[in-house]
């Protein structure tokens, strides 16, 4: 406090969230409604317009953060329910594939294929999944690791689906301010629907699971038929991902199932803070750029990258988001003392 | 005794290692019934209520609910047929409001069927109920956060959350382990009300007077074996209770 008289001191009051949030307070001024609105319309605008501004490359990186934006947004859905998933490329793998075989074999459009492979890809993700809903922590962790790995051999290996060559010319988007929008939108809907459905009953069931999964099942809930629908729910989400990225390359290969997708969704969401969904979004929003932009660099982007995740985590373990929204929420003014 | 028991265990066994934790147990309950069980400690109560409602699977033995066999279903199919639990550690949800913990069982598939589809002011049953519990309703007690509720009011929310269910049978565990005593004295006419309302109750307690001043009837575990049955004063009196729960362990009545 070096600078300020010392007769002053720093008063923080933390505004009361819930009385500004959810009673009659919440419309009683224009200020107020602000105050509430703001931090929702903003990203929704800065998205909705960025497309008009970033042309050609940066246009092509927003699409590509929104689709990492949706992996950690699946990412930390599953977490909500006690789930540590280090295999989100699962997901996405599954959604490219789908697609892909799809619109090889079949010359089917992405208005078919998408579909087809959010809600294929989910099933797929659930279905293999669910032997393994009653591990916890680590040791889903490590399944979730493995299974990627696993397939990727296994096309390797078998030569399926296209082998490590992968399937090229696949149906293209046919209009490029469509598919962008579609991104952008989806992105928006999960962002905020994940947010809604898990202050739903719900969503408070799948918290409570990863709280104390014996204490739910004591209410008589089948925490793992919870556990399958939430696999369900983020594998489509991830799968999207996956068959957006498809069309948007116009090939798929192995590299779908790759390390990539898994790690950057988590540290995506260990940066802008997890739990919040919007801490996931806001960290790939930041970190795909960053990546894109340190391309420049060469050899150095990874090590640099590396360093930008390690200091921020290292300075704000709690991750942007919360931080943000801790601010946002906080008077802070200098009161004379005495 | 006239019809089907609500609730028969037969031979149960269960072993960890080379510890025989349950051996051999076997007993009716009879709807409306208040049953107390006591034993020293290790003797194997825990693990007896774990066994009837799925958190354990016997090694040997049947428990019939219902006239239903329900060895070894999982926990919340058995709490879906209405057998509820309180824990001697409680495990609540500690990082949402005490009401919303009660969001929980009050929306599974059992107390929806219940309700009959009836939907919304769900919050409002779960006030409801922790005001019987004693979390006066006006008070900011019901919307703090459970982590930063004293353990009286711990355990009583997991009362709250146990009863959320509408159980035919209410298993407590050492409900009142920690309890100040004006808690105990508050929470022990609840628990009569409920079972004179026709909610059987087992009731697990080391607070022997506070037990039997309520239950019809007692049985003893020691080492696992049921050594003796009946009502609280012949109970206490018979020799191998002396000899191995009175003699051996001075209680804190």
């Amino acid at each position: 406090m070096t600078g300020i008289d010392a007769t002053y001191r720093k008063k923080r009051l933390d505004r009361g969230i819930k009385v500004r949030s959810d009673s009659v307070f919440a419309i009683s001024s224009y200020r107020e409604i602000l105050y509430l609105v703001l931090p929702r319309v903003v990203p929704v605008i800065t998205l909705l317009v960025l497309p008009l501004i970033l042309k050609g490359y940066w246009g092509k990186v927003l699409v590509f953060a929104c689709m990492y934006g949706l992996l950690a947004l699946s990412w930390d859905f599953l977490a909500s329910c006690g789930l540590f998933s280090l295999g989100q490329s699962l997901f996405f793998g599954f959604g490219a594939y789908v697609a892909g075989t799809l619109s090889y074999y079949l010359h089917l459009t992405p208005a078919i294929t998408l579909p087809i492979a959010t809600l294929g890809g989910g099933l797929l993700s659930a279905a293999l999944l669910s032997p393994v809903v009653r591990l916890r922590g680590v040791y889903f962790a490590m399944v979730t690791l493995m299974l990627p790995m696993l397939l990727m051999k296994m096309i390797e290996a078998t030569g399926l689906v296209g082998g490590s060559h992968g399937l090229s010319a696949l149906v293209p988007f046919h209009n490029e301010w469509i598919s962008t929008y579609m991104a952008v939108v989806t992105f928006l809907v999960c962002l905020f629907g994940f947010r809604r459905l898990i202050n739903e009953d719900y969503g408070l069931v799948l918290k409570a699971i990863r709280d104390d999964d014996r204490a739910v099942m004591s209410a008589a809930i089948n925490i793992y038929w919870r556990k399958i629908q939430a696999l369900f729910i983020a594998g489509a989400v991830g799968s999207f991902a996956g068959a957006f990225m498809t069309h948007h390359y116009q090939f798929v290969g192995m590299s779908a199932f790759a390390l990539d997708y898994s790690i950057l969704p988590v540290a995506a969401a260990a940066l802008g803070g997890p739990g919040t969904f919007a801490g996931a979004a806001l960290g790939s929003m930041i970190l795909v750029p960053l990546s894109e932009s340190l391309r420049a660099l060469g050899g150095l982007r990874i090590a640099l990258y590396c360093g930008v995740l390690i200091g921020s985590v290292i300075l704000l373990p709690e991750g942007i988001f919360h931080y943000m929204e801790r601010k946002y929420h906080q008077f802070e003014t200098f009161v004379k003392v005495g | 005794m006239e019809g089907e028991p609500l609730l028969k265990v037969e031979k149960l066994r269960k072993h960890f290692g080379g510890v025989t934790a349950v051996h051999d147990v076997s007993f009716e309950l009879r709807q409306g019934e208040f049953l107390g069980i006591i034993g020293p400690n290790g003797s194997g109560k825990t693990t007896l209520v774990n066994l009837i409602t799925g958190f354990v699977k016997p090694d040997s033995g049947r428990v019939t609910y219902l006239g239903k066999n329900i060895t070894g279903k999982m926990p919340y199919t058995i709490a879906g047929q209405g057998i509820s639990r309180t824990f001697q550690m409680v495990r609540l949800f500690y990082n949402l409001p005490a009401y919303k913990n009660l969001i929980i069982p009050l929306s599974s598939p059992r107390v929806k069927k219940l309700r009959g589809g009836e939907y919304g002011e769900r919050d409002d049953v779960a006030v409801d109920l922790l005001d019987d519990m004693g979390f006066e309703r006006d008070s900011f007690v019901p919307y703090k956060m459970a982590g930063s509720l004293p353990h009286g009011y711990l355990k009583r929310l997991d009362l709250a959350r146990a009863m959320a269910l509408r159980p035919n049978l209410l298993i407590l565990d050492e409900l009142f382990s920690g309890m100040a005593m004006s808690e105990v004295a508050s929470t022990l006419p609840l628990i009569e009300k409920f079972n004179a309302e026709g909610l059987t109750v087992i009731m697990i307690e080391h607070r022997l007077r506070e037990l039997f001043r309520v239950v019809d009837r007692i049985f003893v575990l020691n080492f696992g074996e049921k050594i003796a049955e009946g009502v609280p004063k012949e109970v206490m009196e018979s020799d191998a209770v002396k000899n191995a729960y009175l003699g051996s362990e001075i209680e804190e009545t």
